[in-house]
């Protein structure tokens, strides 16, 4: 590894945070907690999702734990269900989804697109307390007791099997999903009627068309899984028989409501971090992405292609022969645009000058990661293949890949470039490499033995397990046990680095795009005079010119 | 709408435009009051279709199971109260007929009239509200509220009742009902929409009377009219789906 | 396979030995192994083209080296090229995968079927001898088994990971898998579909046998009546022989010799007698009333088990036969292929 850096500070004895920003605009508790501010916002939401990540990862910490053994000899069974349940329910719904675009979406796509705010910034603010509660909620449920139905809330286990909370778990989810539409409908509002003079759709940054795509997805699929969860409610209140065959229901109709938005939501917690890496890329390549047009328009395909493809959680379930040809073909298709992507982003490296600061680590890992991820997909597209491998841990291997070694990894860039510019401090580079190494390596221990314990058919969800499998599920554990350091350490220097970092400047990326170009942390309204956009995208000629102009920038 | 949000900046200054005067609730984070107002219509818009996906689900349930069990279905719809439905359904109509006179009324500054029209509106909505709860305690009494007090009796032995129906099997009848359940969660879900609708007329009424949109800040009423028109639209799809499966006219 | 055998046999021999790779135990299973080193090698060979990529570019291009960056736009060719190739070998994936699964979830027509009954937290599987197994299924090599499946509660799915074969077990309709295996052995089942606390206990062993073992093994373990016996059994205590007693008057079809022929119902349409239909038609029988019969035939739904339903459908399968000699001599031979001719019950 190199150790050139692009990294360009402004002259630590004399340089200080601009003393009018954001943050220092208004003082008080509540001028935060009524704020319309989208910065505010976006700090409150990466507050609160790093709160429920931590106790997320602490469910996946004692499932780590109690898999060492075979036998089910840590907790009790219903309390392990309990705790993968509770694992897959905050991971997803409080931290995954609203993670890229609540708080770098928010901070980012006003200032990129040249404007003081998003279109609705109220509505914003809502998002954020419908998110908080919807967290209150779920500890809520946790707190009397936690529920066992698994994320996915399968009929008629969750409405005629369980007694546990249910229904004040699905109020959490409902709730979330609020937040989650009132976000996406803000974004799409906000990119079209937003942009400034000059800012037309193809000069906007890749991030920007990255989070639209994925707004679609949550405007038009998240109000489907509201429904799903109060026909679940319902039927559980009532006993209906909307689910249940024995009144003449039919519990496949849940899981075509469920998946008909858990599927677009994958691409929903996806495409952001797609969105970051590009950036990333860009800037520490010093170019321009290669093939814009090419990842634009393969945001926006994906997000389409991703609502025709659900019934592929469904292969085995007794869907028709020839129904399941079809959702296999699209699920075929779907994976081009995400391959499209990863080679463009490849091939920006090429002839550009490359620096390899945390960031950009973390944008490899994720290239790297999300590959293999993605590719598993495959596996599980063929239908044949689908047969051996579904429900077992290869699925649980394969979306912990693009989750977790594709979209944290993406998120943990994204917060890494552009820590400097929402807190004007810069964090400690040397740890940060360490880190984003470390959860490299903790990340593939844990989830490639995964993959073969799912060949040999290993169940997921399993409490015990048959002693054949120790082995493979050890080294998973201790992969987990590196991957917690390797996530913690982030915590601690980010923390430490908002007191003793040093003064960031304007832009310590000498990045193009908008937000680079205004003071670090930014004013409240983003730019005293409306910016007009006269150039492209990722436009280094322009950058290196102004930055002649203006000769040396302060903080 | 009312500011309650701590901004940076006091309402003070009126930049000068070319061709508006600034509305005192010009949001300061858009150029021009249009850019406010087109952003306004279109997050609107937006959140009709997401409402949209949303009925859209129970849409699919009912499509589903009435394909499977139609006959269950067509008797079960045959004791929805057509009058009632049908009243409902001009009641409604009426109701956003006047809330778009109510955006015109806006739109040429006439705050009398415009107050007028959201009151009117919101006694038709109340109207709907009172015809519909009489459906429903007319469907407890025939206990055909799905649960534990319902009864197939009226499907598997209508002549008992009077009612001029063939008698269908008892495992046909016992899919009348999901037809209920879906009729109750449909028309409730419409329902709710609309007592939330009519507490957002209440306060635009009063807003309106107070004259804070006969100055040319409509954007408020455009909006509410067209979720308003939304609701209507929706039940103009449940009227007959649910009520007009099987009937016929010369019988 | 078409990669030399040999080299094959000790790839997947070794990887089973050091626990890495299950045992191929079915027929279909060297085909699934098959695609499964194909998109093995699709996914290695991806992931070192982007790694090579990425390797490559970081060293040419890396700052020292190349201080100033080349403005690319993009290039319509790389496009087109990486566009194409990966959907055409995602689509080589999809035409393969779609074969596989065809297979493995058409049954062939000569496939003895046993039925199983998942429910919380335990199989049931029931030879149509008789046989009773809990957690348990014991099959002879060399033949074609079809498992005929429900559950009696939640969403369960049968998985028996050395044949390659899972399929999910569902409530209120019968989904079916099938398999031949072909090396004696046992081997695990597992519950894949979580169903609840014990959901990890739903497990079991299959344990094939050869095909005298197998003779053996169904003599030994005959407990009482075989299915179709009990199903007479209920068939007359249920009273369904008030109505399809046979007799020309009856209030109900004769039912001897229906399964696997073409019904005409009142509705006009044509349906396949096969199991699912059996059992529809007696939970839901408004729905299902044969063509010149009224509709009067009462719902049983919430009256009879899953096992139950099970042993009335196996006893309408044999009703023309004399199931009692057949099933002391032929009990592993029964067969899905509906009799020709129908006659009267007495």
């Amino acid at each position: 590894m190199s150790t050139a850096t692009i990294l360009h500070l402004p002259n630590q004895a004399t340089a200080t945070i601009p003393k009018k920003n954001y943050i220092t605009a208004e003082h008080g508790l509540l001028s935060w907690l009524l704020t319309g501010d989208h910065k505010r916002i976006a700090m409150l939401y990466l507050i609160s999702i790093t709160f429920f990540f931590f106790i997320g990862g602490a469910f996946a910490g004692l499932i780590r734990l109690e898999l060492l053994t075979p036998q089910p000899d840590l907790v009790s069974s219903d309390t392990y269900n309990k705790f993968f349940t509770m694992h897959g329910i905050i991971m997803i719904f409080l931290f995954l989804v609203p993670s890229v675009p609540a708080t770098l979406g928010n901070f980012l796509i006003p200032v990129m697109l040249g404007a003081k705010d998003l279109a609705f910034p109220k509505i914003n603010l809502l998002s954020w307390y419908l998110y908080m509660t919807a967290g209150v909620v779920v500890l809520t449920s946790l707190v009397m007791g936690g529920v066992d139905t698994g994320w996915t809330f399968t009929t008629p286990l969750s409405t005629h099997y369980l007694n546990t909370n249910v229904m004040t778990t699905a109020v959490g989810v409902f709730i979330a999903g609020f937040s989650s539409i009132f976000t996406g409908l803000n974004f799409i509002v906000t990119i079209h009627r937003m942009r400034a003079p000059g800012m037309t759709w193809f000069r906007m940054p890749l991030f920007v068309w990255s989070n639209y795509a994925a707004s679609i997805l949550m405007v038009l699929g998240t109000p489907v899984l509201a429904i799903a969860l109060v026909l679940v409610a319902l039927e559980r209140t009532l006993g209906i028989g909307v689910f249940d065959p024995t009144k003449g229901g039919d519990p496949l109709l849940f899981q075509h409501l469920f998946w008909f938005y858990s599927h677009p939501a994958v691409y929903i917690m996806i495409l952001p971090g797609m969105g970051v890496i590009s950036e990333v890329i860009s800037t520490f390549s010093r170019k321009r992405v290669f093939g814009y047009t090419a990842v634009a328009f393969s945001s926006v395909a994906i997000a389409l292609f991703g609502f025709f493809v659900w019934a592929h959680h469904m292969f085995i379930m007794g869907v028709s022969n020839y129904s399941a040809l079809v959702f296999s073909l699209l699920t075929m298709l779907v994976a081009v645009p995400s391959a499209i992507k990863i080679f463009n982003w490849a091939f920006t490296l090429q002839k550009g000058s490359l620096t390899f600061e945390t960031p950009m680590l973390y944008a490899f890992g994720f290239m790297g990661l999300f590959t293999i991820g993605g590719l598993t997909g495959v596996f599980l597209g063929s239908l044949g293949m689908d047969i051996h491998l579904t429900e077992t841990y290869f699925i649980v291997a394969h979306f912990h890949f693009v989750m977790v070694g594709g979209m944290l990894m993406a998120f943990l860039a994204g917060v890494h470039f552009w820590w400097p510019k929402m807190t004007g401090r810069m964090y400690p580079e040397g740890l940060s490499k360490l880190a984003a190494v470390v959860t490299f390596i903790g990340f593939n221990l844990t989830f490639l033995p995964q993959f073969i314990l799912g060949y040999l058919g290993m169940p997921r969800r399993y409490h015990a397990y048959p002693q054949e499998f120790q082995v493979l599920n050890v080294l998973s554990t201790a992969g987990a046990t590196v991957l917690g350091v390797g996530y913690m350490l982030p915590m601690i220097y980010l923390a430490w680095s908002l007191k003793y970092g040093a003064i960031a400047g304007n832009n310590p990326w000498q990045a193009t795009g908008l937000e680079w170009q205004i003071q670090s942390p930014p004013l409240t309204e983003n730019f005293p005079i409306t910016p007009i956009m006269d150039h492209e995208a990722y436009d280094y000629e322009w950058l290196a010119h102004k930055m002649e102009q203006e000769g040396n920038d302060v903080g | 709408m009312a500011n309650t949000v701590a901004t940076t900046h006091p309402e003070v200054a009126h930049h000068a435009h070319d061709e508006h005067v600034v509305l005192p609730q010009h949001r300061h984070h858009f150029e021009t009051e249009e850019q406010q107002r087109e952003a306004g219509s279109f997050g609107m818009w937006l959140f009709l279709l997401t409402e949209i996906m949303f009925f859209g689900g129970l849409f699919f349930a009912y499509l589903l199971y009435r394909n499977w069990y139609y006959p269950a279905f067509a008797v079960a719809s045959n004791q929805l109260n057509v009058p009632e439905g049908a009243i409902n359904t001009a009641v409604l109509i009426s109701s956003g007929f006047c809330m778009a006179l109510g955006v015109w009324a806006a739109e040429v500054k006439k705050k009398g009239f415009l107050v007028l029209m959201l009151v009117l509106t919101t006694f038709f909505g109340l109207v709907f509200l009172g015809i519909k709860a009489d459906e429903y305690h007319e469907k407890y009494e025939k206990h055909h509220i799905p649960g534990a007090s319902f009864s197939t009796a009226m499907f598997t032995h209508p002549a008992d009742f009077g009612i001029k129906e063939e008698p269908i099997a008892p495992d046909m009848a016992e899919h009348t009902q999901l037809f209920f359940f879906l009729y109750f969660a449909m028309t409730g879900m419409h329902a709710f929409h609309m007592v939330l609708g009519i507490g957002i007329l209440f306060w635009l009424t009063w807003r309106a009377h107070k004259g804070e949109f006969s100055e040319g800040y409509v954007a408020p009423i455009e909006n509410f009219g067209l979720y308003w028109h939304f609701v209507d639209i929706v039940w103009l799809f449940l009227f007959p789906l649910l009520y007009l499966i099987n009937r016929h006219p010369l019988h | 396979m078409h990669i030399s055998p040999v080299l094959w046999q000790f790839l997947v021999k070794w990887l089973h030995a050091s626990a890495l790779f299950p045992a191929e135990a079915s027929t279909i299973a060297p085909w699934m192994d098959a695609l499964y080193f194909f998109l093995l090698a699709m996914t290695v060979l991806g992931v070192i083209l982007v790694g090579a990529l990425l390797a490559a570019f970081s060293i040419m291009y890396r700052k020292e080296k190349n201080p100033v960056a080349t403005h690319i736009e993009g290039s319509t060719l790389l496009e087109a090229t990486w566009t194409i190739i990966p959907l055409a070998i995602f689509l080589v994936c999809f035409v393969w995968g779609a074969l596989l699964y065809f297979r493995i979830y058409n049954p062939p027509v000569n496939a003895m079927n046993i039925y199983v009954v998942g429910k919380q937290w335990m199989w049931k599987a029931e030879h149509p001898g008789g046989q009773h197994e809990i957690n348990a299924l014991h099959v002879p090599t060399g033949k074609p088994v079809q498992l005929t499946m429900i559950s009696q509660d939640v969403f369960h799915s049968f998985s028996i990971p050395d044949f390659r074969v899972k399929r999910e077990v569902i409530p209120g309709r019968y989904s079916t898998v099938w398999f031949e295996a072909t090396t004696p052995g046992t081997y695990h089942i597992f519950c894949t579909q979580y169903c609840g606390t014990q959901h990890s206990g739903m497990i079991g062993e299959v344990t094939v046998l050869t095909p005298d073992d197998y003779e053996k093994w169904t003599k030994e373990s005959t407990s009482g009546m075989s299915l179709a016996q009990n199903g007479e059994r209920l068939f007359a205590s249920m009273g369904c022989n008030s109505c399809h007693s046979g007799t020309a008057a009856a209030r109900g079809p004769n039912l001897a010799g229906v399964y696997g022929s073409k019904l005409t119902l009142t509705s006009g349409s044509q349906v396949l007698v096969n199991d699912a239909y059996l059992r529809d038609a007696i939970l839901n029988p408004s729905q299902h009333v044969t063509a010149g019969f009224a509709p009067i035939m009462p719902t049983y739904q919430g009256q009879i088990s899953e096992d139950g339903l099970i042993d009335l459908v196996e006893f309408i399968k044999t009703m023309p036969n004399n199931y009692r000699v057949q099933q002391t001599l032929m009990t592993s031979q029964s067969d899905q292929t509906a009799p020709a001719a129908s006659g009267m019950v007495k």
